[in-house]
């Protein structure tokens, strides 16, 4: 354990804000959906650094469940994209505003 | 400097570098591509703190199944490509990327001033022990058997809604 926790810690918040600029500027729905999935990472390498240099697994185990979450988001994302897709024939996120108020 | 050190500044810069690239490329499947090797080497990192199950787990799920669904969804709709980065409402962009700064910052002050400060590391046996497959196993059908029951729930239910909605039509 001779790398500080803190160096793990600036990674993940580095691609956290990442995440956060992709889904702020991106108007493409899959390119927003996988930025998702980068923020996703990004909380579970903080939780993966604080479980390993805490010598405990539930951090990881949590992992684990986050894992499973994104996988069910994943599935479900795509299937309301594709659902979207067929029914304006875009996948711009301006243009798909039927519910905007 | 030592291996690991060695190994953490090449899978950071690898991680950091392909998740900039990944939201500034116009073509989408590069930058699924991109998004692939992040998560890639995440793993790598993942190995380093030891956790050698969260880093097989990382490659099996996403950097396959969730990574190969998204690249066959790219292959199937086929959307056109965006115009170029900071080229459409450059106003919108200036302001994500002061959010992005703000953010980042606070996030930094918080690690660095106000974290834990008698974080007690622990031994490297103690954290390869945490990592392990029986450790983690262990702990996930004594303690954490309801999350575990409701997270194959989760998974049954998100099989059968993603069916649902992608389904030609309702009859």
């Amino acid at each position: 354990m001779e790398i500080p926790i803190e160096y793990y810690l600036l990674l993940s918040a580095f691609m956290f804000i990442v995440g956060v600029v992709g889904v702020l500027t991106r108007r493409n729905a899959i390119i927003v959906f996988m930025s998702i999935e980068l923020m996703l990472n990004s909380a579970n390498l903080t939780m993966v650094a604080y479980s390993s240099f805490l010598g405990n697994s539930v951090g990881q185990l949590f992992v684990f469940f986050v894992m499973t979450v994104a996988a069910a988001e994943a599935a479900i994302g795509l299937a309301i994209i594709i659902a979207m897709f067929r029914n304006k024939k875009t996948l711009n996120i301006d243009e798909i505003n039927i519910l905007k108020w | 400097m030592s291996l690991q050190l060695v190994l953490f500044i090449v899978f950071g810069t690898v991680s950091a570098v392909s998740s900039v690239l990944m939201i500034t490329r116009r073509d989408i499947v590069v930058s699924a591509l991109f998004l692939i090797l992040n998560l890639a080497s995440l793993a790598g990192l993942y190995l380093i703190l030891n956790a050698q199950f969260i880093a097989v787990v990382q490659v099996i799920i996403y950097a396959g199944a969730i990574m190969v669904l998204f690249l066959f969804v790219i292959m199937l709709l086929r959307p056109e490509n965006e115009k170029k980065f900071l080229e459409a409402n450059p106003s919108i962009k200036i302001f994500a990327f002061i959010i992005g700064a703000v953010i980042f910052l606070q996030l930094a002050y918080l690690i660095f001033f106000s974290g834990p400060d008698n974080l007690n590391n622990a031994s490297v046996a103690a954290s390869v022990k945490a990592g392990t497959i029986e450790e983690i196993g262990k702990q996930l059908y004594t303690n954490y058997i309801l999350p575990f029951e409701a997270a194959g729930f989760l998974l049954l239910a998100a099989t059968i809604g993603a069916l649902v909605l992608a389904k030609k039509k309702f009859e």
